[in-house]
Parts: C-alpha cells; structure tokens; sequence
C-alpha cells in the first residue's frame, strides 16, 4: 500500500476521569490513500472524534495514546509538539462543527487568514492578504474582497464555515479533516458546502476524512466508509460495496433507523433500544451485545475480531446479517 | 367552545421586530412572518419545513402569544387568542405545549425529574400534591421512563434522549390539545431519534393529540406528518397534504429542499444542478420585491419581480404561491384559476 496517506492502526485511546479510565477508541484500524474520502461514521461517543483530534495530535494531557498513526512517513503517536505543529495545517487540517465558535469574534475576517497562512509561511502581511482573498476566492465566498475586512457575526452560518475551509486551506495540506462540518447547517446550506468540499479535494489532490453522524451524507459522498461504535470500527468497506452488503446489525440498524422520503406518513421507523455503553466499565465481548437482534451468548464473551472477510469488506460480528432479497 | 372547526386556524399572521444597527449589522423592521395562514385539524400533525431564518419558529412563538404577533389572528377552538388576556390567556395556554430542540437548556439542572414534570401542575394549581405525584409518574411512564430509576435524578446524570423525554412528559402533564415540536429531535443521534420519533407517534394516537412539528429535515418531517408546510423568509409558500408535496412539490423552493437531502443509497443518481439552489436566503429586513424566493429561483421571470405570487389551490389540499409552479404539465398548471378566497378573508390554505 503505498499510496497510502494515513494509516491508523490499533489506536487506542485513554482518558482519566475519577479515577476510571475511559477508553474512547479501542483498537482503531484504517487507512486513507491520496485523494480519497473516507467516512468515519458514528454516534455520540463512538470515538469518531477524538480518534481523528489524535490525527490532529489535539488531544488534552489526559488522554493517553497507544498503536500508530503513520502519515506518510511520519509516526505521530509519541512526535514532540514542534514537529507536530508542522504537521498539523501542511499534513493534516481539521474543520469542526460550529464555526461560530471555532472563529475569533474580535478577529476581521481577513486578519484571522492571514495567521493561518502566516503560520505557516514566511510572507509579507500584503503577500498573506493576497493569499487570504485567493482562498476565499477558493471557498466560493461571494464578494469576497469585502468580506475580508469583516467580523465573523457579519457573516451566516454557511460563510462562516466557508471562512473555516479557507483557514483549514492556508498550508495545502495533503489531509482535510471535516468533523461534523455540516451537521449545524440547514439542508440547502449542507449541500453547498458537501459540493464545494468535493470540489475542492479534487482539484486540490486532497485525501478528506468526513466525522458524521449521517450514513445518508457518506452515501452520497464517500468513497469508502468505516463504522465505529463505542471505539472500535465495526464495519468497513468501499461505500456501494457496504451500501449494497450491509453486514454488521449496527450498520443496518443505523440504515434503518433513517426516515426516507419512501416511507408513508406515521409509520413506525425500526428503532432498536437502548443506548450505547458505559465505556468506562470495560465488559468482555462485543459491546453491542444489549442491543443486538442477533445476540448470543458467544457475543456476551467474545468480541468478534475486526477482520477482512469478504474481498475488502471488514467486519466485526460473530452472526452478520445476509444480503436483503430486493422488495 | 366550538366542535367541528379546526382545533387552530392561523389567519393572515404578522409578526416583525424592529432591530438597531449595531456592529455592522442594518437597522430595520425584520418581517419574520408575513401573513401566514393555515389550519390544523383536530388529531392532525402538520409538518413545517424551511431554512434558518424562514421563521417557523417565530411562526410557533406567535401562535403561542408569546410575544404577541402584530397583526391576524389565532384561533384556537374558535376563540382568538391575539384578544384573550389575564385568566382566558392562562387557560388557553394551557392547551398548548411546546417542546424545544435541546433538552438541557430548557430543563432547570438543579432541579429534579419529579420537580421539572410538576412544575406546569403547580403553575396551574391543578390538584393537590399527592394527585400531581400521580400524574408524574402516569406521564413519565407514557414516555417510557420509569419513574423508580428517573424521578429524583437531575438532567445531568440524563441522556439526550431522556431529557427529551423528560420535556415530552413534562409537556404532557396539563393533558394539553396540541404540541409544537421546534426541531424537537434534530440534536439526537440517530438511533435515540428513531426512538423518540416512534414515542410521538404512539403519544399522538393514545392522546389524540394535535402536533406542529417544525423541522429542517424534510425526511424526517415526512414521517410524521399529514400535512406540510413548506417556509421561506417569513412566507407561507407551500402547503398540501405530505405524500403529493413530496411525490409532486410545486413550488421550486419545495423542490431544491427536496434535492438537497444526502439519499442513503449510494447508487441513487445526484439531484439534476437545476434543481439545487445556490447562494442564501436574503436578509428579512429588506425581502425581495414580489416572491421573496426569485432571486434564487431557477424558474423566475420579471413577473416574479413585479407581482407577489398568491398561494392558489393546484391540486387536491395542495397549494402553492408561484407564478410558474413545478408540475409534470407545466401548461395544465399555467391555465389553472387562482383559488377562491372564503368570503374574502380566510385563506385558501385553511381548508383540508
């Protein structure tokens, strides 16, 4: 593999919280070639997030990092905060959720580009200016020569994170990280800012790993898919491949659980109960077990392993669903 | 009291706010909602869709009078509330409920489950306190929470989809007629959401109660829904019963909502670029002349400029206010009539 921008392999990582440790990813394994996208897909507290801040190395103090993140030829678990700092913005830029509180609101517009390019880069504050209007330009940011000289609350929602994408642009890095980069965006808005991603990451060459709650989004624009659930990957697979075989109950029940325009007025979505698991009490065997339709005592034991058991589709279950016979 | 009628008839609704400038930001009056009218029926669940700033919150807040909308009228069981003051507020108050998108802002975290479900009880001195610990715990049971393990926890120590629950409860201990949802799931996972979607459903058909469910996700609105009402910048711009506005939306904007939803099916074609929309919606304070959507219409003429399109009947319970209304016979729809407006005053919208 060695088009291979990003490998992640056995991630795991520990938080310290009252004297329990959490274990918020266990065991993470995947990659990301040049170019592509990836989605990495999950509920609240899958590990979906902080796996990729460890990509970031945004990590607190508290969090304890084991196995390895390669990108390309650098091993970042362990790499000293100087280092890293070159990575982060060249190799890796991240944008989050809510632009709102990702930008500084005292900040012009332009001024906050301009550091970010200024970081990174050795360059006049005119040189810098001319840069931040060209990404802008990039964002597709409508008058974008004024906008500079604005402040964040004179902008929308989608403009802001317009604004963020420019900031995360400022090095050229070769990995794009959109944490829920759309989730707080209304749907027209969504579909924007989805196309100008795509967009830009082919123009650009980019490999871009997307953080969603919405196996929908990744549908639509991912080339590949990972499922996580309470830290592990669960699932894996080229995204028509998983779309057309699910195997994982977890991955159905997400599919299932999406209202669709087909489905008739007041009818009742296939909603699985409970909830996701405590991560601080470390239980043996699959951690969906509570919740799983195709449960047995050996799930309660014996956490399946993430394997590759069909031509690269992954999977982590002891009793995977079969392919659903067309309706 | 009146029987028959629409539990709520919405009739040429205003509401504005004046802002100042600050910061860069235009001073002026925002038209949040502008003559919005619509009925629901008793046991009906209208759906209301739109963007940020379409005012469909705004449209709730007003229904509720609070604040008090600045013009039209608001009838519920047949009495305007834009006219009720003091006790006959209170007591209409009381039929309608509201829950909000995130559960713990509008949760006290200091005080417990008990306490948050009692507290519309003790607002309105219903029954003495061992009768208001019955209904708690008859309501949390309805929502699925057993009040053993829930009653004295605080939001804190709650999921998110058990502190909606817990607005869900709450909002049901007064046994009101009607609820408004705003975006009443849209910040819970996926799974959780299911759930709490399936709960409404179940609510709705043991309490026969009315709903407005205000949501962005159109998908989602679909599922619950009879009716749906589609919002942009203040105005009322599509409404029919949910299977035709789905199966054949009229309105362009109805139809670039509806194109921009990411399908769970990978293999589904993309929506067709002329049906996605570009750009935002213009700013409130100074709409658009004519249709407030031209300037981001693909389907606009100089007519959408000078003339503000009137919602019209064009098909069964389906209206729409477009001068060039998206149909699979485009002539057909260009010859139809306006719709009669009921004496002169009720809008068209208002019949089922």
């Amino acid at each position: 593999m060695s088009e291979s921008l990003l490998d992640v392999s056995d991630l795991r990582v520990d938080f310290r919280h009252d004297r329990q440790v959490v274990r918020a990813v266990d065991g993470l394994t995947y990659s990301v070639r040049r170019g592509q996208t990836v989605a990495v897909i999950g509920e609240s507290g899958s590990g979906k997030t902080v796996s990729s801040r460890a990509v970031m190395g945004l990590l607190p103090p508290t969090a304890t990092v084991t196995g390895s993140i390669r990108f390309e030829d650098t091993e970042m678990v362990g790499l000293a905060e100087k280092a890293m700092r070159r990575h982060r913005g060249r190799g890796v830029a991240m944008v989050f959720q809510d632009p709102t509180r990702s930008l500084n609101p005292t900040m012009r517009v332009g001024a906050q580009i301009r550091e970010a390019i200024q970081t990174h880069e050795n360059t006049s504050r005119g040189g810098a200016q001319d840069r931040a209007l060209e990404l802008l330009e990039l964002v597709r940011l409508p008058a974008a020569r004024e906008r500079l000289e604005q402040y964040p609350h004179q902008l929308s929602g989608g403009m802001r994170q317009r604004v963020m994408i420019a900031i995360a642009l400022a090095a050229s890095p070769k990995l794009l990280i959109a944490d829920e980069a759309t989730t707080a965006l209304d749907v027209t808005t969504q579909a924007q800012i989805m196309e100008l991603l795509r967009d830009l990451q082919q123009r650009l060459g980019m490999a871009l790993i997307m953080i969603s709650h919405d196996l929908g989004l990744a549908a639509s624009f991912a080339d590949e898919v990972v499922v996580m659930y309470a830290g592990r990957a669960v699932e894996r697979a080229p995204t028509r491949k998983l779309f057309a075989h699910v195997r994982m109950p977890y991955t159905r029940a997400l599919l299932d659980a999406i209202p669709r325009l087909e489905n008739a007025s007041h009818s009742q979505l296939a909603a699985i109960p409970g909830q996701p698991p405590n991560l601080a009490l470390r239980e043996p065997g699959c951690p969906f077990t509570p919740r799983c339709p195709n449960a047995t005592d050996q799930c309660r034991e014996h956490a399946p392993a993430f394997a590759e058991h069909e031509p690269d589709h992954e999977w982590a279950c002891w009793h995977p669903c079969a392919d659903e016979v067309p309706a | 009291m009146s029987s028959g009628g629409p539990l709520l008839d919405v009739r040429h609704l205003v509401q504005e706010f004046e802002v100042r400038a600050q910061g860069g930001v235009r001073s002026g009056v925002v038209q949040a909602v502008s003559d919005v009218s619509f009925s629901l029926d008793k046991g009906e669940t209208l759906g209301l869709v739109g963007e940020t700033g379409s005012g469909k919150s705004t449209l709730a807040r007003s229904i509720l009078q609070a604040p008090r909308p600045k013009s039209g009228e608001v009838l519920f069981e047949g009495v305007d509330l834009v006219t009720l003051r003091g006790r006959e507020m209170l007591r209409a108050r009381r039929q309608m409920q509201m829950v909000f998108q995130d559960p713990f802002g509008s949760l006290d975290p200091k005080w417990s489950v008990t306490r948050i479900v009692e507290e519309p009880l003790i607002a309105f001195r219903t029954g003495a306190r061992d009768e208001r610990r019955r209904r708690v715990t008859e309501v949390l049971e309805l929502v699925g929470l057993d009040p053993g393990r829930y009653a004295d926890r605080r939001p804190r120590s709650l999921s998110g989809g058990q502190a909606q629950r817990v607005a869900i409860a709450r909002a049901l201990a007064l046994d009101p007629a009607l609820i408004i949802y705003d975006e009443a799931v849209s910040s819970l996972d996926v799974l959780i959401r299911a759930q709490v979607l399936n709960l409404l459903e179940r609510l709705r058909s043991e309490l026969s109660l009315t709903y407005l469910f205000i949501a962005h996700d159109l998908a989602l609105v679909k599922q619950v829904s009879d009716r749906v009402a589609v919002m942009y910048l203040g105005k009322l711009v599509e409404i029919g019963p949910a299977e035709s506005l789905y199966r054949e939306p009229l309105h362009p904007y109805t139809v670039a909502l509806l194109a921009s939803i990411p399908n769970p099916d990978p293999t589904a074609p993309r929506a067709p670029a002329g049906q996605t929309i570009h750009g935002e919606p213009p700013s409130p304070i100074d709409p658009p002349s004519g249709c407030r959507f031209r300037t981001r219409c693909p389907r606009a003429q100089d007519v959408c400029a000078a003339e503000e399109p009137p919602l019209r009947k064009l098909a069964n319970g389906h209206f729409a206010a477009c001068h060039f209304p998206v149909s699979r016979d485009p002539l057909q729809a260009a010859g139809r009539e306006p719709a009669r407006l009921a004496g002169g005053h009720h809008d068209p919208a208002t019949t089922n």
